[in-house]
């Protein structure tokens, strides 16, 4: 009995590797550590009936983004080890083994546990609000999602300390991830996890759609809708497309693993490299699905700190659309050294060189836009003009690397490591970061401390440049991606040392953002006023932090910046148009809202106990499982009790004492 | 689902959507449909019953017809008001579709190892 034990502890748990023990270790600590603080506190009432079982699109933003955080930091940490690793490679710090699993876990978690998740926790608190909503088009849904993203993540994370962590590469292609390359459950536990949060992705897709077609406030016409509402628009479509390919692919790889089919092996009629053009008919898309909010988010925060509306709104939605289109053909850009043949491969160069322009457009719209603007430099701004130049030089490396017979010195090597790094940290990470700097003070109701900030923001810039910048001269030198060891001779070392030292400023300016938001709530500052910045769209016509219905009246919108364009109009003493007067003056009425359920957490949590059965092929935990998926299904379409009406008086005492405050 | 009612009672429009015309006998003979038209390759392919250039044929041919069972029986495409959004995104949808498989197939006979 005892052997036995022994024996299949020895197989669940990952043995044998230092650092992995210390997180075990830690992450033990640590859930003992939450249990007892929730225990003392008696807080765990709260934790439920307030944020696990919330439908609030303002909350389930906030859940998205701190999970996204506590991702960032994990990936983060991945990063570093990597790069101690290859300052050093003769001290053999991480193993061939060791190396691959965490260059695989950097790599999906920061895509999809990371930036995806940041990015919808930013669609949910801003959207409703910009657009004169009060939740999303389907809340029950939206918070489904969320916690379909959440167990999934759990579920890959789980893989690092349980059965061992995917090595195979962030998109793993076979044969190393079939069944032969990779024996272990590390490449089910990638399966897994990426499915079922793939799917709360897919649904936030949708809800986002229809949110944005059918829940604009009256008079907000498409043209005249905020830009960051356009790009999740036209982020959303893409998700819509390209996610259910995603879903496919890893299924029919499932196949290949859990039931002995031949869709990517090469005997039995298989081919590996269909595996390749189905996960970057999903890949390619997915890179734009991230960065084009990040788009919409400089455009907002440009013309609010220009104090000018936005240059070229209507090309900028043009670029916008055209780029979420034209993401759909050019996927084998990602393997033109295939051997497709050349005709393939020059259709797709220039394919992907099209897609530069609508980008260029953008920046020419921006620059515009601070041409003769009254600027001011606040830290969202700050990320902003830091993203324009850093984003051209990635992307002009993007066009070089678009060249079909350049591309085969680029590629895999770290030239192309530097590129996506500098597209997507320059691009997606400042745009975010600017994004949660400027939205803030919207979800909480202070904002944080500009000094420490723009500590965190040298630190981020030049440990970028510093980090990235050696690693285009190492692509050119020769060094390819994924490996831990190269010999002294090959002269890499001084360069890969600098490389790290970049590396390990990022991480102290993430120190320094940590230390930002204890140090702001510690000396907290509310805000009196609703309208941080002076801003331009309608979320800053509400209090902040937004009451649960968002809008007592539903605002009725008459122009493009409706509410700059208000104020301005309050300043030159005109009058308002009489169906906004009417819209503001009309009696206050009962306010329809939807219910909280815990459903979507139970739901998603079997399909965490289904998926974990999956891995390890226990079949009763598969029907536990999935059982428990049915029986939610079947709980919420028996459900008659989804929403209630929020009083009048009770609105009118919430913003009373809102507005009193002022 | 969902409670598409949630944004409030004096909100400008309702986002219902079209209004659902499905019956309890459309939606019966739509879930027959697509089991049928399931079954059918599952037997063509799994009894060798024609040549595979035959086979390949009958499993495109039920799978347009899958699509179509699907848009008319569950995605209510008929019964659409303006503005038409449901029509632009089959549009989108299906220009997307035929770049992923024409592509494919383009990719893929094209490919050195495949050949």
């Amino acid at each position: 009995m005892w052997d036995k034990i022994k024996e299949f502890s020895s197989e669940f748990f990952v043995t044998g590797d230092p650092l992995i023990l210390g997180a075990q270790v830690s992450i033990a600590l640590t859930l003992v550590a939450i249990i007892f603080t929730l225990s003392y506190f008696k807080k765990w009432r709260w934790l439920w009936t307030e944020w696990l079982t919330s439908v609030d699109h303002k909350k389930i933003g906030i859940m998205y983004i701190i999970a996204s955080i506590l991702m960032l930091f994990r990936g983060g940490v991945d990063a570093l080890l990597m790069r101690v690793q290859l300052a050093a490679p003769e001290l053999e710090f991480l193993n061939a083994e060791h190396y691959n699993a965490i260059f695989t876990t950097h790599g999906v978690i920061m895509i999809l546990f990371m930036a995806m998740p940041l990015m919808f926790g930013l669609f949910n608190i801003v959207v409703p609000l910009q657009i004169g909503a009060r939740d999303v088009a389907f809340p029950f849904l939206n918070s489904l999602s969320f916690w379909m993203f959440f167990f999934g993540a759990m579920l890959f994370n789980v893989s690092f300390v349980i059965g061992g962590s995917p090595d195979a590469g962030w998109l793993a292609y076979p044969p190393l991830s079939e069944l032969s390359g990779s024996p272990g459950v590390g490449q089910d536990f990638y399966i897994w996890g990426i499915q079922i949060s793939g799917i709360g992705s897919l649904a936030t897709g949708i809800n986002f759609v229809v949110t944005i077609l059918k829940m604009r406030a009256p008079g907000m016409k498409l043209m005249k809708m905020p830009m960051f509402s356009w790009s999740v628009l036209s982020s959303c479509v893409t998700i819509m497309l390209a996610f259910p390919i995603l879903t496919v692919t890893l299924f029919l790889l499932f196949l290949d693993r859990y039931l002995g089919a031949h869709f990517f092996t090469l005997d039995g009629g298989g081919n590996p490299m269909m595996y390749l053009n189905l996960i970057w008919m999903w890949g390619h898309p997915e890179v734009y699905i991230v960065i084009l909010p990040a788009f919409g988010i400089f455009s907002e925060i440009v013309a609010t700190f220009a104090k000018k509306k936005l240059f070229g709104y209507k090309s900028m939605v043009f670029a916008l659309m055209s780029i979420s289109f034209f993401s759909f053909f050019t996927w084998a850009h990602h393997f033109f050294t295939m051997g497709s043949g050349a005709n393939v491969n020059a259709f797709f160069a220039v394919t992907t060189m099209i897609i530069a322009i609508p980008t260029g457009v953008k920046v020419f719209n921006w620059l515009f836009t601070m041409y003769r603007g009254k600027l001011s430099f606040p830290t969202p701004m700050l990320w902003t003009v830091a993203f324009i130049p850093c984003f051209i030089v990635g992307g002009m490396t993007g066009v070089m690397l678009s060249v079909a017979p350049a591309d085969f010195q680029f590629h895999n090597s770290y030239f192309l490591i530097a590129h996506f790094h500098q597209v997507l940290i320059g691009g997606v990470v400042f745009g975010y970061f600017a994004g949660l700097y400027y939205w803030w003070p919207k979800m909480f109701g202070f904002k944080l401390h500009e000094g420490l900030g723009k500590w965190a923001f040298w630190f981020w810039n030049i440990g970028f440049y510093v980090c990235f910048m050696p690693q285009y001269a190492l692509g050119f030198m020769g060094m390819t991606r994924r490996f831990n060891e190269y010999n002294f001779d090959m002269g890499w070392q001084p360069l890969n040392v600098v490389s790290t030292v970049g590396a390990f400023l990022m991480g102290i300016a993430f120190l320094f953002q940590v230390w930002q938001i204890a140090h702001s709530i510690k000396f907290l500052k509310m805000e009196k006023t609703g309208d941080s910045w002076n801003g331009r769209t309608l979320e800053w016509s509400i209090p902040s932090p937004a009451p649960h219905y968002n809008f007592a009246r539903i605002p009725v919108v008459t122009s493009q910046d409706d509410f700059w364009e208000k104020k301005q109009r309050k300043l030159r003493g005109e009058k308002d148009a009489p169906e906004v007067i009417a819209a503001e003056q009309a009696p206050l009425e009962p306010i329809h809202m939807p219910k909280n359920s815990g459903i979507p957490f139970i739901m998603s949590l079997s399909w965490f106990v289904a998926g974990f059965g999956f891995v390890w092929d226990w079949k009763w935990m598969i029907f536990v499982g999935m059982g428990g998926v049915i029986a939610c299904m079947l709980a919420r379409s028996f459900t008659y009790d989804t929403d209630y009406y929020i009083p009048v008086d009770e609105v009118q005492r919430t913003e009373a004492a809102a507005r009193g405050a002022h | 689902m969902a409670n598409p009612n949630a944004h409030g009672a004096q909100h400008g429009h309702d986002s219902h959507g079209g209004g659902h015309s499905g019956s309890l006998k459309s939606y019966v003979i739509g879930f027959v449909l697509s089991i049928v038209l399931t079954v059918i390759p599952l037997v063509v392919v799994m009894n060798d019953m024609f040549s595979k250039q035959v086979n390949t044929l009958i499993i495109l041919v039920m799978a347009i017809l899958q699509f179509a069972v699907q848009l008319l029986f569950f995605m209510h495409i008929r019964d659409e008001e303006k503005p038409r959004f449901n029509l632009i995104a089959l549009i989108f949808g299906l220009v997307i579709m035929l770049t992923i498989v024409a592509g494919s197939i383009w990719i893929m006979t094209y490919n050195a190892v495949a050949t």
